[in-house]
């Protein structure tokens, strides 16, 4: 009961303003939205018992992710104060093809049937986490930082250029 | 009915940590303004009650009844919001920091297992309210001084962040009870010398530039930015912003005390209350000696300090703090 109602708050608070998102007219309401958004997320996770990525969450996309998107909208000309329309002329057509992506996804993930088997949660799942970054996941974790390294280079180079 | 004793539990603790936050405050306020008028040969507050004492709650009780001016221009919701994400993230700071130990009982709202995560992470929410504050006043002084605040606080929370590291691999825990009960032996910041100490200055540099306060005060530069994100602001919002200011202070310093200096561990015949209070108010004091001696510096230079001093150092300690916790222990 306590928890359906927590799952229910929470759907809330992360669904409603990802609609203001995608409707706001005011590019900085609509970024700023993201806020509660990804709160929404963080509640979630922690419902989960994923405080790690919870605390994560909070840091990297609602401390830092949003600041930058604030921030290139605000050094942006015009691109305060401007109202925006986020529609265009195929909003039925758009609308249809989402319907029925959530049909078919409705369906598949109800006829599906999901093996249920009791794992172990670990105690301390920060500790888990990094040891499985550092043994058996750790070509991701290295190509994952080869990626970030690589954007990062070229977003440099792209700034650079103007010069 | 569980749930309901919890939200019960929750409202009332959050009114507890929010009246300590603004009695804190006001002690922090006014011992600001007595030290800044004897460090400039001045006398400061001394009308209001014995030596001024009751100042700050004449000034508060000013700024409650003042009217709340909201520029024509203005984005009314996120202006009037903007304030209450200060605040308030400064509020949830305080949920992690333990202040002492009665019998066996840690004073501490609530010990979550990635404490000082949770701590790094809500203190980052701060921003976001800096910068919209500053958007929705449409302002141009506003506007610069959010803007910013954002470069300043998104670069300094990564040496924070690496600091943080630095205790975590110490005490191999983020629980911030468990940071303090593994400095029994010996504080953080005489542990793995030298990597201990260079940690504790990181983290005191980066929280001071994540709290906006001089030498890195540039959000809210009186001489150029007529207080920046702040001048739109009037009343009750501004003193929300204050609170929200000299709450992060405070948490700030707790955190650094618990991480680095032992918490609330200390001699015997004082109690840990007090020894927790004693570091605590010890580093504030240090923060604003550290303002009111210092100019100001300027943007180039604070985000050069961020990106190629602080974090070298950072990355430097963390590998120093790894080999000492293999080879010498």
């Amino acid at each position: 009961m306590g928890k359906l109602a927590v799952f229910i708050i929470l759907s809330c608070v992360t669904l409603i303003p990802a609609v203001i998102v995608v409707t706001s007219r005011n590019m900085v309401r609509a970024a700023l939205s993201l806020v509660p958004t990804f709160l929404g997320v963080t509640g979630l996770y922690v419902t989960l018992d994923a405080e790690f990525v919870a605390g994560i969450q909070v840091l990297i996309y609602a401390g830092a992710i949003t600041v930058l998107i604030l921030f290139v909208i605000m050094l942006t000309e015009g691109g305060t104060g401007l109202r925006v329309r986020q529609m265009n002329a195929q909003t039925k057509l758009g609308a249809l093809v989402a319907f029925g992506m959530a049909v078919v996804l409705i369906a598949f993930t109800t006829a599906t049937r999901w093996p249920v088997k009791a794992g172990t949660m670990p105690r301390y799942n920060a500790a888990a986490v990094g040891n499985a970054f550092l043994t058996s996941y750790a070509l991701v974790f290295e190509v994952t930082s080869l990626v970030l390294l690589v954007s990062l280079i070229g977003a440099i180079i792209i700034a650079r250029r103007e010069e | 009915m569980n749930w309901l004793i919890e939200i019960g539990k929750a409202a009332a603790l959050c009114v507890v940590v929010f009246t300590f936050i603004a009695i804190s405050v006001m002690v922090m306020v006014y011992a600001e303004r007595k030290l800044s008028a004897w460090m400039q040969a001045r006398i400061g507050p001394r009308h209001v009650g014995p030596q001024g004492l009751l100042q700050l709650i004449a000034d508060t009780v000013k700024l409650l009844q003042k009217e709340n001016i909201v520029p024509r221009q203005a984005d009314y919701l996120v202006f009037s919001t903007a304030p209450l994400i200060v605040a308030v993230a400064a509020l949830l700071d305080y949920v992690v920091i333990p202040l002492g130990k009665v019998g066996d009982t840690v004073l501490i709202v609530r010990d979550i297992n990635i404490g000082v995560l949770y701590f790094a992470a809500m203190a980052s929410l701060t921003v976001i309210g800096i910068l919209t504050g500053g958007w929705a006043s449409n302002n141009k002084y506003s506007l610069l001084g959010g803007l910013r605040s954002a470069a300043q606080m998104v670069s300094y929370e990564i040496p924070l962040g690496l600091s943080i590291i630095c205790v975590a691999m110490l005490a191999s825990t983020l629980s911030t009870v468990g940071i303090v009960e593994a400095q029994r032996g010996r504080w953080f910041i005489f542990q793995a010398f030298p990597f201990g100490f260079f940690a504790f200055v990181v983290f005191i540099i980066a929280s001071t530039a994540e709290t906006n306060r001089v030498p890195f005060d540039l959000p809210e530069a009186e001489s150029e930015l007529i207080a920046g994100y702040q001048s739109e602001y009037t009343g009750m919002r501004f003193s929300l912003f204050q609170l929200g200011e000299y709450g992060e202070l405070f948490g700030m310093s707790a955190m650094a005390v618990v991480m680095f200096l032992g918490g609330w561990s200390g001699p015997r015949p004082v109690p840990p209350l007090l020894w927790f209070f004693i570091k605590t108010y010890a580093l504030v004091f240090v923060m604003i000696w550290v303002r009111w001696t210092y100019p100001r510096f300027r943007i180039d230079q604070l985000l050069n300090l961020s990106w190629k001093f602080l974090l070298p150092v950072g990355l430097v300690n963390i590998l120093g703090i790894g080999a000492w916790l293999i080879l010498l222990r």
